[in-house]
């Protein structure tokens, strides 16, 4: 009976990876299209009818000054959606973490598997987005090929933070806390819809935000300018949050699977 | 041989609350193996142990050979869990909880779809193969879990309350597929406070209380060891049964007095009753049974609520 298991063909994380897409590939339709219905509403309403108020902003059109906000943004809420019920429900409803766990799989295996498929999501959800507004005429830069990568990035560190905060709850109901108090101020702060200069001193709130960094290097790309800051420092602190996120979430995960 | 098990003074602590306390251990390849016991008395945090998903607080433990503390993942490659709680994939369908669970594990999709079909058929779950897993019965899925739990050829299958909350006609199918399974020489560990359950699948088993083995043999010899061939069971209608105790002295090794019933334990259950009708009691119904590891429960683990 030893080694029953004969063919070794799939890496345990990319076997955790692949149970998100059995998943994804039944749901994708529906995933497809409110990852680009939601943004070109956004941009209808803001870029569009606020635009022909605001005429334009740091030298170009409104519209194609807030596209990369609502493209960074798009990435940002899917992976904060994506990173609380279900989470949390794996370990406390129906615990298919356990079972997970119950197998070769580790917990790093469980956390690379996992944020794979974010990424996976994130980066088709700002690709779909793209290739609708391109048609626009407001990505301006060659640069905006980019602009997948930094989704890619931006979506680790987001959703690594959140998955550790949703699997080290007991309840709920904390996840309106988040919603209300990180989420939604994240999204009207971070330089979405104006710049974070208006905002004062403020700005430095902003600043710990990931989506602001992420909103940054997006914006530097399709409009093909510089960064307010370097671009090794935007992603410096993306990585940072990615890594403490990844941090805490294994603590979270082992509390949970292993006592 | 090598044992599959192998635990030297093996000790839970949760906080100030001590689970296990200081049990050995050990199970041989191809041994249906049993842990009887009442609630909370440390078969479950035994069995997370074996299953590498709990840490021991102290003494040692190996499983096949290895550390759980420092080979986890490689251990939990060769084991088959089946946990007392259902914890299947309710966003996948029957199929799809096979063939993710067979991925886990390695194998090559081909693979996986070969054993996905095959364990389907083990558990006959066939017709359900598209069903999400939600609508099945409680009997599917347990059934589905201990598919699941077979996957990868596990050498050795451990089941926490296996039947727990299933309707005879599911437990009985269930003991003949675990049956089944043990004659294809899997080593099976089960937990179970049901005595008819360990009597039909268990070779060997250990009774659990207070965190604590107090008792190790064959279901055989238990009942051997802890009581008698025979147990008398007596009724005297609506009367005050602690009067009669003391004219029942004698008759049979040991008498049990219960709030309904006076169990008489005797190697001759029919003379024992003679004996009773010659002493002049008239009880108003008798009923002469072979003793069964439930006496041998009660009598080892009391007969308290533990909740």
């Amino acid at each position: 009976m030893a080694g029953g298991v004969t063919a070794l063909t799939a890496h345990p994380t990319y076997a955790v990876f692949e149970r998100y897409m059995v998943l994804y590939k039944r749901l994708w339709r529906a995933s497809v299209f409110s990852s680009f219905a939601l943004p070109l509403l956004f941009l209808a309403s803001i870029g569009l009818g606020v635009g022909q108020y605001v005429g334009s902003l740091e030298g170009v059109p409104y519209a194609a000054w807030i596209v990369p906000g609502v493209l960074a943004s798009t990435a940002f809420q899917m992976a904060v959606g994506e990173s609380t019920y279900g989470v949390l429900g794996s370990f406390k409803w129906t615990r298919s973490s356990h079972a997970m766990y119950a197998t070769r799989v580790s917990i790093g295996d469980m956390l690379r598997g996992w944020l794979l498929y974010l990424v996976v999501r994130g980066v088709i959800a700002v690709a779909v987005f793209m290739a609708v507004v391109v048609w626009f005429g407001v990505l301006a830069s060659p640069w905006a090929l980019a602009t997948p990568l930094v989704a890619a990035l931006l979506t680790v560190a987001t959703a690594a933070p959140v998955t550790a905060f949703a699997a080290s709850i007991d309840h709920d109901s904390y996840f309106a806390l988040l919603f209300r108090f990180v989420m939604i101020p994240a999204t009207l702060f971070s330089g979405v819809f104006f710049p974070v200069e208006q905002m004062g001193g403020w700005k430095v709130a902003a600043y710990v935000s990931p989506l602001w960094h992420g909103v940054a290097l997006c914006r530097a790309a399709t409009l093909g300018q510089e960064p307010p800051w370097p671009v090794w420092a935007h992603a410096g602190v993306l990585v940072a949050v990615a890594a403490a996120g990844w941090w805490w979430a294994s603590a979270a995960f082992r509390r949970r699977l292993r006592d | 041989m090598q044992p599959l098990i192998y635990a030297r003074g093996l000790v839970k602590r949760f906080g100030s609350f001590t689970a296990v306390d200081g049990i050995d251990l050990e199970v041989q390849p191809g041994e249906a193996f049993g842990f009887l016991g009442p609630n909370g008395a440390g078969k479950s945090s035994t069995m997370r142990m074996i299953s590498c998903v709990s840490m021991p607080s102290a003494g040692e433990l190996r499983i096949l050979g290895r550390d759980p503390v420092r080979e986890g993942p490689a251990i939990r490659a060769r084991l088959g869990v089946c946990p007392q709680l259902d914890n299947l994939d309710p966003d996948l369908t029957v199929w799809e909880n096979l063939t993710t669970y067979a991925r886990y594990f390695g194998l090559s999709r081909a693979e996986a779809r070969r054993k996905a079909g095959e364990l389907l058929e083990f558990a006959q779950l066939t017709e359900k193969a598209s069903s999400l897993v939600e609508p099945l019965s409680g009997g599917m899925k347990r059934r589905l879990t201990i598919a699941r739990a077979m996957v990868n050829d596990p050498e050795l299958v451990l089941l926490d309350e296996p039947t727990t909350g299933l309707d005879p006609q599911a437990r009985h199918l269930l003991w003949e597929r675990l049956f089944r399974l043990k004659q294809q020489g899997v080593t099976l560990v089960l937990t179970t406070h049901y005595m008819d359950e360990a009597e039909q699948l268990c070779d060997r088993l250990v009774v659990m209380d207070g965190g604590r083995i107090v008792a190790e043999g064959s279901p055989r010899r238990l009942i051997e060891d802890y009581s008698s061939p025979e147990v008398v069971e007596l009724r005297f209608g609506l009367e005050e049964l602690a009067g009669y105790v003391p004219r029942l002295e004698g008759v049979g090794d040991r008498v049990d007095p219960l709030p309904d019933r006076i169990l008489l334990y005797a190697k001759d259950g029919d003379e024992a009753v003679a004996e009773v009708h010659r002493r002049g009691l008239t009880p108003s119904s008798v009923l002469v049974r072979r003793s069964t590891l439930e006496d041998v429960f009660l009598h080892l683990t009391g007969r308290t609520l533990v909740d």
